[in-house]
C-alpha cells in the first residue's frame, strides 16, 4: 500500500476508468482523440497549451505526460517555461483584476 | 573528456551484459513483451532479409567526441580500426554484392588513416557512398579542413548529426563546444554546394532526441530545422533523418542511471509498429565491422550478437557467400524495439509516414 496520494503507475490505468461507467468513459476517450488529432492547431501547440493546462490544474500524471509529449513533439524547455508562464501569467491575473471589484468597494465605502 | 566504458572497463562495455540487463534487468523487465513475439502475428517471425541494398562498414571506432548516447561507445580512446586489408575484403565482398550504398560509419570514420583511400576504391566501383560525418570532424586538425572538397569530388552523400538547433541541446549531448564547431563545419559544407538547390551535392542531418523520449514526426522536425538554421546561421541542408535512441551501450548505462530503462522500454514496446517493423533496415543491410566480421546492423554490432556461418563460427566478410548469407534468419533481440516504435527509425530516418 503506498502511502502517498499519487503515483505515476496509475496513469497507465487511465483507460480503466471505463470499468465503472462504460458509456460515458469511452465518449470521453473519443472526444479526447478528437480533440487532440489533426486540427487547425498544430500537434505541438496543442501539446503545449496540455502542458500549461496541466500546471494550472496541477495535474501531476499530466505535466508527467505532457512534458514529455512536448519533447516528443520537438518542443524545447525555453517554449515549455514560456507555456508554464503563459498559464501562471492568467491565473495570477484572474486574482490580480479582482483587485478591481476590490478598489471599487474601497472607494465605495471610503469618505471621497 | 569522458572516458569511454571500454576505457573506464565498465561492465556495459561488453555486449552479453547489455543484452541481459535488457532481458533480465529487473523483474519488470523479464515480464516485458519479448521482440519475436510481436513479430510472430505479422508473419515477420523468423525475421527474414529481403534484396541486400546497403553495405555497411564501421571503420573504427577511434572519434574526437564522446557523445552520451553513443551506441558504439566512441571517442578518443579507442583505438578499433578498420586495416587496409580488411578494406579489400570489404571491396571484393561488395563487389561480389547486389548493395548499391556504402554506408561509412564509426567512430569518426575520417580519423581512419585508410577512410580516402577507401572512398575512392567504393566510388570506382560505381557504388554510391554515405558518410556518417560528425561534422567536428571537419574542425578538429588541419589535415581535415579539405575533408567538404574530398566530399565533393567523389559525391559523397554526408549525414550529419545535429540533436537539435540550438547549442544547450546539442552540447548537452555531444560535448561542450559541438554545436558552434557543427555550425561552422556545416557552413564550409554548404560553400562548396552541399545542401544547396541544382548541385546533387546531398547533406543530411539527424535529430535524435536528447533523453528518455521518442522523436516527434520528421516532417514537421525537418520544417523547424530549415527554418532555424537558415534564420540563425544561413545554413541549407536537403533532409532530416530522425533516429530513436537505442537503448544500449552508453544510453542504456544514461537509462539505468537516471531510472528510465523500465519506463523507455515500456514505451518502445507500447509504440511498437508493425508497419515500421516490415521495414526495418537490418532486412535490405549488411553491417561490417571493424575486424571484418559480419552483422545484421551497428546496433548487433556493438552487442557482439554476429552473424554466424553455416558452421556456426563468427562469418567474416572475407568469407561471406550472398546466397548462403541471404537465407540466414537475422538475429533479434529486446533492443530492435528502438528501430519499431513510433514511425520508426534506422540510418536514414523514419520507416513511415
Amino acid at each position: 500500500m503506498h502511502n502517498h496520494y499519487y503515483d505515476p503507475e496509475d496513469l497507465k490505468n487511465f483507460g480503466k476508468v471505463t470499468e465503472f461507467e462504460e458509456k460515458m468513459g469511452a465518449k470521453f476517450f473519443e472526444y479526447y482523440q478528437t480533440v487532440f488529432g489533426k486540427g487547425a492547431l498544430s500537434a505541438r501547440e496543442k501539446s503545449l497549451i496540455a502542458l500549461a493546462v496541466a500546471h494550472v490544474v496541477q495535474c501531476p500524471y499530466c505535466i508527467d505526460a505532457y512534458s514529455t509529449d512536448c519533447l516528443e513533439k520537438g518542443a524545447n524547455e525555453q517554449q515549455m517555461m514560456e507555456a508554464v508562464h503563459v498559464a501562471c501569467a492568467i491565473r495570477g491575473g484572474a486574482s490580480l483584476v479582482h483587485a478591481t471589484q476590490m478598489m471599487k468597494h474601497v472607494k465605495k465605502v471610503n469618505l471621497p | 573528456m569522458t572516458k569511454s566504458l571500454f576505457s573506464q572497463a565498465s561492465p556495459l562495455a561488453k555486449g552479453e551484459e547489455q543484452i541481459r540487463i535488457l532481458n533480465e534487468g529487473s523483474p519488470k523487465l523479464r515480464t516485458l513483451t519479448p521482440f519475436g513475439k510481436k513479430l510472430e502475428p505479422l508473419g515477420l517471425f523468423p525475421l527474414k532479409r529481403t534484396s541486400l541494398e546497403i553495405f555497411q562498414v564501421n571503420v573504427g571506432k577511434m572519434c574526437n567526441q564522446v557523445c552520451k548516447h553513443c551506441h558504439v561507445d566512441a571517442g578518443p580512446d579507442r583505438r578499433e580500426i578498420m586495416t587496409r586489408e580488411t578494406m579489400l575484403q570489404c571491396l571484393k565482398a561488395l563487389k561480389e554484392s547486389s548493395a548499391h550504398t556504402v554506408d561509412l560509419t564509426g567512430g569518426a570514420p575520417e580519423m581512419n588513416p585508410d577512410f580516402r583511400w577507401f572512398v575512392e576504391e567504393i566510388r570506382k566501383l560505381d557504388k554510391k557512398v554515405i558518410v556518417r560525418c560528425n561534422l567536428t570532424i571537419i574542425l578538429a586538425n588541419p589535415s581535415y579542413y579539405d575533408l567538404p572538397e574530398f566530399f565533393k569530388k567523389y559525391q559523397v552523400q554526408v549525414v550529419s548529426s545535429l540533436p537539435y538547433y540550438d547549442k544547450r541541446n546539442t552540447d548537452r549531448q555531444r560535448g561542450d563546444g559541438v554545436f558552434d564547431k557543427s555550425i561552422k563545419a556545416l557552413q564550409m559544407l554548404n560553400e562548396v554546394g552541399y545542401g544547396k538547390g541544382g548541385t546533387g551535392l546531398q547533406l543530411d542531418l539527424v535529430y535524435n532526441p536528447t533523453g528518455a523520449f521518442l522523436p516527434g514526426a520528421q516532417e514537421e522536425l525537418e520544417a523547424d530545422f530549415k527554418r532555424e538554421l537558415k534564420t540563425l546561421f544561413g545554413i541549407e541542408f536537403n533532409q532530416l533523418f530522425v533516429i530513436t535512441n537505442m537503448p544500449i551501450s552508453r544510453f542504456l548505462e544514461y537509462l539505468e542511471q537516471s531510472g528510465n530503462l523500465e519506463s523507455y522500454l515500456e514505451k518502445l514496446i507500447a509504440a511498437f509498429n508493425p508497419q515500421a517493423a516490415k521495414g526495418v533496415m537490418c532486412r535490405n543491410t549488411v553491417s561490417i565491422g571493424w575486424d571484418g566480421y559480419v552483422y545484421d546492423c551497428d546496433f548487433n554490432q556493438q552487442l557482439d550478437l554476429p552473424v554466424l556461418s553455416q558452421t556456426q563460427r563468427r562469418l567474416h566478410v572475407a568469407e561471406i557467400n550472398w546466397k548462403a548469407f541471404s537465407e540466414e534468419p537475422i538475429i533479434i533481440n529486446q533492443h530492435c524495439f528502438g528501430c519499431t516504435a513510433g514511425s520508426g527509425s534506422s540510418c536514414g530516418g523514419s520507416l513511415v509516414e
